[in-house]
């Protein structure tokens, strides 16, 4: 195991988790009145975070698939608890998604927000320091307090900066994740108690911990466990009813980072954990997946058509992107899983570039409505033009990011069985309904708007808005070097699947064997599985 | 017996002594200072309860004298440790407080440190006589402090409920000693132990059972809890934080060591007794702070649950549960006193001049005072169990203690109930945060001694959670010679 981890000679890793917190609380300490400085300062710390975490793309080795840049210290001996973090093929894309989203949150937030300036920028950045702990953990405890720390800066976004129904959106939020992870926190124990009682190493390593399997009975109630925590914050149906409150209330960087980030932990713990550590309880739930999955692909994709209010109907757009996604990984082959990930990053684009979009003209108006609206096209071309442009890479459109995850995933649906592959299409379909529609009523027509003539973006915003313009056409057009990056990776967790799933059937024979022998045979078969 | 049988060893127990010694210090100098001076006294048993501190660490040496009634080892030292920062965080905090609230009179410093010997003798006790004169030390003082606002009615009402409860269990305990004596014909725990044969039909079981009822009514458990609310409420403020963590602390340190010494023979018996009286105190102490508008009794049920969990780690039965026991009191210790120091501050005095008692007067305190709302949230994010802080590693520890010993149910019920706690400790964050003031009162400033408090209590819920190995080693290391 070790050889396949290059040790980094600087501990970049650990620089971009923590050097966001550092900035946060540097700028606790500064005056209240100076807000500008504050602001500048929020931003440019977010941005060497950014431009620091290039270095791992330009340093990063797409023919290992293990960990790269790892460090690891001993932290907590007595459970055997270790500060291990290490970025891999399928973490790399999301460690630079959320760097990038952070400093679009920060221009998002430039002129939207005003109150309590110092704490908003601060709890950005504590977002980014555990979104990023969160994507570089290979220790499950480590993961896990990442996982439940994020919590409290974002609970603290909706809640104080929300809109309308800020109160309850922020609580449900609270109470939904911490009751779905809570459960993981139980599975990680079984894990760990387990792998130690087979082995005697009491660890939570999630590396060592993959080399010996659990049994197919044990694995099954760890996977529940492990759903409920990861399939809360995907969200998967029925366990998404959190969403739509959420997002609608946060702040516009608020309901970015969410989409774009957050929602990123469930999927990405679904293939960094419960595939290789659960391999034969993944395989068992794998139908009632990909079931979920597909429900939520179509049922999300109506439910969007159906809101009148824009920031709402992004919101429910998730839940049927996010089900393309949990399908494209819960196939169980190459294509799928690669889509998978691939749609995760576009997923980050697309909706964050959405939402930030929404927020510029509920700034202008402080409406949502979309009746408010119509032939906005007129008096703003730039944000109908970056509007349009947006839409078609959430519609899947080629020559758009959203094409090759699409593709992909149809890809591996199809592989495993055809219906899955009709079910998606027409999901895509679906979703391209409602995006057109949103347009078509916005956008196209006589203008009409009760506040009379709308500005169109200004330099900041335009800015902001070509960012997500470039890297929808640079993967689109040029999608190779991010499959790249992902391949060894996902072929090796693939063959780890496999390879665990065939131990844990031969741990679940032996001990049913054994169960009828005498203790002293049993424990010899022990001894040799050791 | 001669002389020598006795095995007189005076510097076993040097911090009982020492403290003893320093409340009768501090009892006398009380007469020769005016009203207006008394604060003095509780300078100088904070100073003398910081010097005792390093002779507390120091005995940790097992060392079994006085004929065998005594056991200090490492186990009562880390107790110790903990009593004596309890008391001196008290004593601090009632410095500001009896001054606020004009209750200053020179026995209450006193009578905190005669409760802390109370709690040391427990701790160390290995004879269930001498366990029951420390019992009653602590529980006495007790008494006299939660009555200490005699003008108000709630004191005094809680302070009768507190006597009579107490009293009731008290007996109720020496019953259950007296069943223990019958059946195996000795009060000394190794002794009981090695007279434990399967033979002594149910009076033993009897023996064991009323001794846990009046440990449940120590420990606020289910449904032996009645008194708590009342008494938490009605007691002046810094008395409640001392008697939910000091008291609480040394029963579950002084019952660990009964039930673990004395009784590891019946040990299935006692732990599936055990079992339901933590999962229904977990549950009805979480569920039951739901509904509670008054902060103090909201922190009353959530210490009531507290005390549910702490147990599942007792009644496990191995060295990671007792140590995760342990090491929960100690987060606790922290988390609970830094919360119990706002509320102090908070409440109780003139009118005006502080904020009250209902959940809801917390409204909007970040505007008006941003750094106690930020300590308070990270209190109560710690008793909610949220990492980074210490509340989670205490749960944790306990929860794998749980899992490793198959209590698969406890550990969920404890997670579920972890989860209901959520609602009320988010409550208290959302009045804080999220909710604006309607008034604007000008709060006084927080005093030196309570600023101490609040920085260190703040800094040890932190420290505990970020780098919690060399405490948890330290409880390891304490509890291994019990289940050699």
């Amino acid at each position: 195991m070790t050889q396949d981890m290059a040790m980094a000679s600087w501990p970049i890793l650990s620089i971009l988790i923590f050097l966001p917190s550092v900035g946060a609380i540097f700028i606790l300490f500064l005056k209240k009145e100076e807000t500008e400085l504050i602001r500048w300062m929020g931003l440019g710390i977010s941005l060497l975070v950014f431009l620091l975490s290039l270095y791992l793309p330009l340093t990063f080795d797409a023919s290992n698939p293990g960990f790269q840049w790892v460090e690891k210290a001993v932290w907590i001996k007595t459970f055997g608890i270790g500060y291990y973090i290490g970025v891999d093929g399928i973490s790399l894309l999301l460690v630079l998604l959320t760097t990038f989203i952070t400093v679009v949150c920060m221009l998002a937030s430039w002129r939207d927000t005003t109150k309590k300036l110092r704490a908003y920028t601060a709890l950005f950045l504590f977002t980014e320091t555990f979104s990023l702990g969160v994507f570089m953990a290979q220790d499950l405890f480590l993961f896990y307090v990442f996982w439940e720390a994020v919590l409290i800066p974002m609970v603290f976004i909706i809640g104080i900066w929300g809109g309308k129904r800020k109160l309850y959106s922020s609580i449900k939020f609270f109470l939904f994740t911490f009751l779905g992870s809570l459960f993981m926190l139980l599975g990680v124990l079984v894990i760990y108690q387990y792998h130690g009682s087979i082995t005697g190493v009491y660890t939570f390593d999630s590396t060592i911990l993959a080399l010996t399997p659990l049994a197919p009975a044990v694995q099954f109630w760890v996977f529940i466990a492990f759903f409920l925590g990861f399939a809360v914050k995907v969200p998967m149906f029925p366990l998404h009813t959190w969403l739509p409150d959420a997002h609608t209330d946060a702040p516009t960087a608020g309901s970015i980072v969410l989409a774009a980030v957050l929602l990123k932990f469930g999927t990405y713990a679904f293939v960094r954990f419960s595939l290789p550590l659960l391999p034969n309880a993944s395989m068992q739930f794998a139908p009632l997946m990909i079931a979920i999955s597909l429900f939520a692909l179509i049922y999300g994709a109506l439910l969007t058509i159906a809101q009148k209010d824009m920031k709402k109907l992004i919101a429910y757009s998730s839940v049927s992107h996010m089900g393309l996604v949990m399908l494209g990984i819960f196939v169980l082959n190459i294509e799928g899983l690669k889509g998978g990930l691939m749609q995760m990053v576009n997923h980050g684009i697309s909706t964050g570039a959405l939402f930030l979009l929404v927020g510029m003209i509920y700034e202008r108006t402080h409406t949502r409505m979309i009746g408010d609206y119509t032939g906005l096209f007129k008096h703003m071309p730039v944000y109908g033009v970056v509007f349009f442009i947006v839409m078609l890479s959430s519609m899947g459109i080629p020559s758009t990011n959203g094409f090759i995850g699409e593709i992909l995933v149809l890809i591996g649906a199809f592989k495993a069985h055809w219906f899955y592959a009709v079910v998606v299409a027409l999901g895509i379909l679906l979703g391209a309904v409602y995006i057109l529609w949103l347009f078509q009523r916005v956008f196209l027509g006589d203008y009409h708007y009760v506040g009379g003539r709308l500005k169109d973006l200004g330099l900041r915003e335009t800015v902001t808005a070509l960012s997500f313009i470039v890297l929808i056409f640079v993967i689109g057009l040029y999608p190779k070097p991010f499959l790249n990056v992902m391949d060894a990776s996902f072929t090796k967790l693939i063959s780890q699947m496999e390879q665990n799933y065939k131990k844990a059937e031969l741990r679940g024979k032996t001990s049913n064997v054994t169960a009828g022998l005498s203790d002293n045979i049993a424990a010899t078969v022990k001894e040799t599985e050791r | 017996m001669g002389l020598s049988g006795f095995n007189i060893n005076l510097a076993s127990v040097m911090p009982e002594i020492l403290t003893t010694g320093l409340a009768i210090v501090v009892m006398v100098l009380d007469f020769f200072l005016d009203r207006k001076r008394k604060y003095l006294l509780g300078y100088l048993s904070i100073i003398g309860l910081l010097l005792i501190l390093p002779v507390a660490v120091m005995t940790a040496e097992k060392t079994p004298s006085f004929g065998g009634t005594v056991m200090s080892d490492a186990f009562s030292a880390y107790f110790n440790v903990i009593f004596i920062i309890s008391a001196v965080f008290t004593t601090l905090i009632s410095v500001d407080y009896l001054k606020k609230t004009g209750l200053e009179r020179g026995e209450y410093y006193y009578i905190i440190l005669f409760a802390t010997v109370g709690m040391m003798v427990m701790t160390s006790a290995n004879d269930l006589i001498n366990f029951y004169v420390g019992l009653e030390l602590m529980a006495l003082s007790f008494y006299i402090l939660v009555a200490y606002r005699i003008g108000s009615s709630r004191s005094v009402e809680g302070a009768l409920k507190y006597f009579v409860l107490g009293a009731l269990s008290s007996g109720i305990l020496l019953y259950g000693i007296t069943f223990a004596y019958g059946a195996t014909g000795s009060t000394n725990l190794n002794a009981i132990a090695a007279g434990v044969g399967g033979a002594e039909g149910p009076f033993l079981t009897l023996g064991f059972a009323l001794i846990a009822v009046g440990f449940g009514f120590k420990v606020a458990a289910f449904p032996f809890h009645l008194w708590a609310p009342d008494v938490y409420e009605g007691a002046p403020t810094p008395v409640t934080a001392f008697l939910s963590i000091g008291s609480k602390a040394a029963a579950f340190a002084a019952f660990l060591r009964i039930f673990i010494v004395a009784f590891p023979g019946v040990q299935d018996q006692w732990s599936g007794m055990l079992w339901l009286l933590s999962a229904a105190t977990m549950i009805f102490g979480s569920v039951a702070a739901i509904s509670q508008k008054n902060i103090v009794r909201m922190l009353a049920y959530s210490s009531i649950a507290h005390a549910g969990i702490i147990l599942i780690g007792f009644l496990i039965y191995s060295d990671i549960g007792t140590a995760g026991v342990m090491y929960y009191l100690l987060v606790y210790l922290f988390m609970n006193m830094g919360a119990f120091a706002v509320v102090a501050h908070l409440r109780d005095g003139k009118k005006g001049a502080v904020i009250g008692e209902k959940i809801s007067d917390y409204r909007g305190l970040v505007s008006q005072h941003p750094i106690l709302a930020l300590l308070m949230a990270l209190f109560i994010f710690s008793l909610a169990g949220i990492p980074p802080t210490g509340g989670f590693v205490a749960k944790f520890v306990v929860l794998s203690a749980a899992i490793s010993a198959k209590y698969y149910w406890l550990a969920s019920i404890g997670v579920a109930t972890t989860v209901i706690s959520l609602f009320f400790y988010a409550k208290v964050i959302f009045y804080m945060f999220m909710k604006e003031s309607e008034v604007v009162s000008e709060l006084p400033g927080t005093g030196v001694c309570f600023n101490i408090v609040l920085f260190c209590t703040a800094v040890g819920t932190i420290f505990l959670g970020i780098y919690p190995t060399p405490f948890i080693d330290l409880a390891m290391k304490a509890v291994k010679p019990f289940f050699m």
